[in-house]
């Protein structure tokens, strides 16, 4: 078990590697950045002078080691467009983003996971056809559009929750809470339900076909034979087998929650690290756009590596250095 | 009194296209502590037998006639629940592949302590002394350390020896075993079969074991059942039916069977194959194969008749020299 974390621990570090040079050689497509920093009539003495001092005259792999380095301590230098530390900035608008996704991937859980249970024991009722549609439709619907028809339903017809912004926020520490207030609860309502919903979609659809995979096991035949409660057949040996696979879609998934958010973000003007990164894209602020690429792909790796863990607690098989049965 | 009567039991699947009998009119009657074998091929209805009785047909498969007994009490048209107090209980199953029918994700004490405590009113302290006692009981060594094990750290042998158990936990007075040793290996097979003899001699269970292994039945089996294409064709005591079978299918299949020798040329089998349900003739349904047919065996579907222990559906089963 230990061996195998040291072993994920290594690969992630590969990967977060890889993405940070991606993320660097975004600094040389954009351009000469000294080109955007000096006047246009200054001289080539005073341009050389620029670079050394930006240590732009260096090469590439003693500048690709300088932005590790600083990258590794949270350093992403200064936002071209308000010459404010990104770090600051990325710090004021995860918050935001952390709780929308947070709400949003658990609404997914706890909806999707009994709802999938449900249309897979009732494979006929109405009730399954149902769910069935309207997990279609909620999949085949741009999230955009789902957004704006839920503006326009709760916020124009109906006016029960508003349309944009977070409400107001409280300051714990250096997180600022939607958590604490009404208003900041109301308006995460609309938002985290447009962003979850294609994620609900998929686990319920899921979570069904896998339940109806698992009931028709050997195991599960032994277990009525035995004459188990359905209580004990459905939650206790089905459940748990039906999980691993939801386990694996629902880690991957998180990250696409993240980078989904950045629409979300937009149609609700959220103030997160999406909104952040598309107005960085239009001034075409590098060191944001590079730090959020770094960041996202950071969280991305670490949810990959708990869910990994999580297959070994779920699965008995995986737990490869246990004691094996005499053959 | 008879611990199992199945009486003209038919099982019948509805489709589009009409409805079929996987399993016509079937009786059969199971004596405390007695090992009854159905031999048969592979759709020759065994299995459904046995799935009826514990009822766990799978849908839309149902019983459209006959009666199932235990201990004198019906118990085809049982509501679910009071069904499942006998699964387990009162009738035990094991099935054919030992390394399917335990869930990967439980560990072997875990599954044993609760099918235990879904049947008897014990503590878990209590349940687990059972539980141990069981593995022990079915030959699992070191069980105090094996019953926190997880299947797949045990061999395929083993395996079956926790399925066993885990039938056997309740003590059922009824085991249907399916196919019980057709998934192991040859060298387990024989101990599998001892170890079920024996758990039966000691709790005074009746087996109904299904098989398509004639070597198994005659050395396990006080009587046997030959099924063919959903009907019984042949029943009666291992020893009398297997020397002196006298049901032409019964022959074949005795003559099927290869013997350690002089190598014929030809394997000896039975020419054709097993009608489908939904395709049986309205005579016997051996006819199309058998070698002494007559024009009676085409029209008109023979009964099962025959004085005491043996029985035999075959117009000419007084004339044919088996």
């Amino acid at each position: 078990m230990f061996g195998f974390l040291v072993r994920r621990i290594v690969q992630s570090v590969f990967v977060m590697l890889a993405v940070a040079l991606i993320a660097f050689m975004m600094f040389r497509f954009m351009g000469d950045p000294v080109n955007s920093m000096v006047s246009e009539n200054a001289s080539v003495a005073e341009r050389e002078e620029v670079r050394a001092r930006l240590g732009l005259d260096q090469p590439l792999y003693v500048q690709y080691a300088r932005f590790v380095t600083r990258a590794a301590q949270g350093d992403f230098g200064l936002s071209w467009r308000n010459a404010r530390p990104v770090s600051t900035l990325l710090a004021e608008r995860f918050p935001a983003t952390a709780e929308l996704v947070l709400v949003a991937a658990g609404l997914s859980l706890v909806l999707g996971i009994p709802l999938g249970i449900l249309t897979a024991l009732r494979p006929r009722a109405l009730s399954t056809q149902t769910l069935q549609f309207i997990s279609l439709v909620g999949i085949s619907l741009p999230t955009f559009v789902t957004g704006i028809l839920l503006i326009l339903t709760f916020s124009v017809w109906l006016g029960w929750l508003p349309s944009f912004g977070r409400g107001t926020v409280v300051d714990v520490g250096w997180w600022s809470t939607g958590f604490l207030t009404t208003t900041g609860l109301k308006a995460l309502i609309l938002p985290s339900v447009m962003l979850c919903l294609f994620q609900l979609t998929l686990i319920m659809r899921l979570v069904r076909a896998e339940m109806m995979e698992v009931l028709r096991t050997d195991y599960i035949k032994f277990a009525r034979a035995r004459g188990l409660s359905d209580r004990a057949i459905h939650f206790h040996h089905a459940l748990r087998n039906t999980l691993i696979p939801v386990i694996t879609i629902f880690g991957l998934q998180l990250g696409g929650l993240i980078a989904f958010a950045i629409i979300t973000e937009t149609v609700f003007q959220w103030p997160g690290m999406g909104a952040l990164f598309i107005q960085a894209v239009s001034f075409g602020d590098v060191p944001v756009m590079a730090a959020y690429l770094v960041l996202v792909s950071l969280i991305f790796v670490t949810i990959n590596t708990i869910v990994d863990l999580l297959y070994v607690v779920l699965d008995p098989r995986l737990r490869v250095d246990g004691a094996r049965g005499a053959h | 009194m008879a611990l199992l009567t199945v009486e003209n039991l038919t099982v019948t699947f509805p489709s589009r296209h009409g409805s079929t009998n996987a399993i016509e009119n079937v009786t059969i009657h199971v004596e405390p502590g007695e090992i009854l074998g159905m031999v048969g091929e592979s759709g020759a209805g065994k299995s459904m037998t046995g799935a009826a009785i514990i009822g766990l047909l799978e849908p839309p498969g149902h019983i459209s006639s006959g009666e199932i007994r235990l201990e004198g009490e019906r118990i085809d048209n049982l509501p679910p629940a009071a069904m499942r107090r006998i699964r387990g209980r009162r009738i035990g199953a094991i099935f054919q592949d030992p390394l399917t029918s335990l869930n990967p994700v439980l560990t072997v004490g875990d599954q044993l302590i609760e099918t235990i405590r879904a049947h008897l009113p014990l503590t878990k302290e209590a349940a687990r002394e059972r539980a141990i006692d069981w593995l022990r009981r079915v030959g699992i060594p070191a069980p105090e350390k094996r019953i926190d094990t997880y299947p797949h750290q045990y061999s395929g042998g083993m395996r079956q020896r926790v399925v066993i158990a885990l039938a056997l936990c309740a003590e059922p007075r009824l085991i249907i075993a399916d196919e019980p040793t057709t998934a192991l290996d040859v060298s387990v097979q024989a101990q599998i079969i001892a170890l079920l003899r024996r758990l039966a001699r000691e709790t005074g269970a009746a087996v109904v074991l299904v098989t398509h292994d004639m070597g198994v039945i005659a050395e396990t089996a006080d009587r046997v059942a030959v099924m063919y294409a959903g009907r019984i064709v042949e029943v009666g005591p291992v020893a009398e039916v297997l020397t002196h079978p006298r049901h032409p299918y019964t022959a074949g299949l005795m003559a099927s069977i290869p013997r350690i020798g002089p190598r014929p040329e030809i394997l000896p089998q039975i020419e054709g194959a097993m009608p489908r349900p939904a395709s049986r003739p309205a005579g016997c349904a051996f006819a199309p194969r058998c070698p002494y047919r007559i024009d009676r065996c085409i029209a008109e579907r023979p009964a099962l008749r025959g004085t005491g222990a043996a029985q035999v559906s075959c117009h000419l089963a007084e004339e044919i020299p088996v």
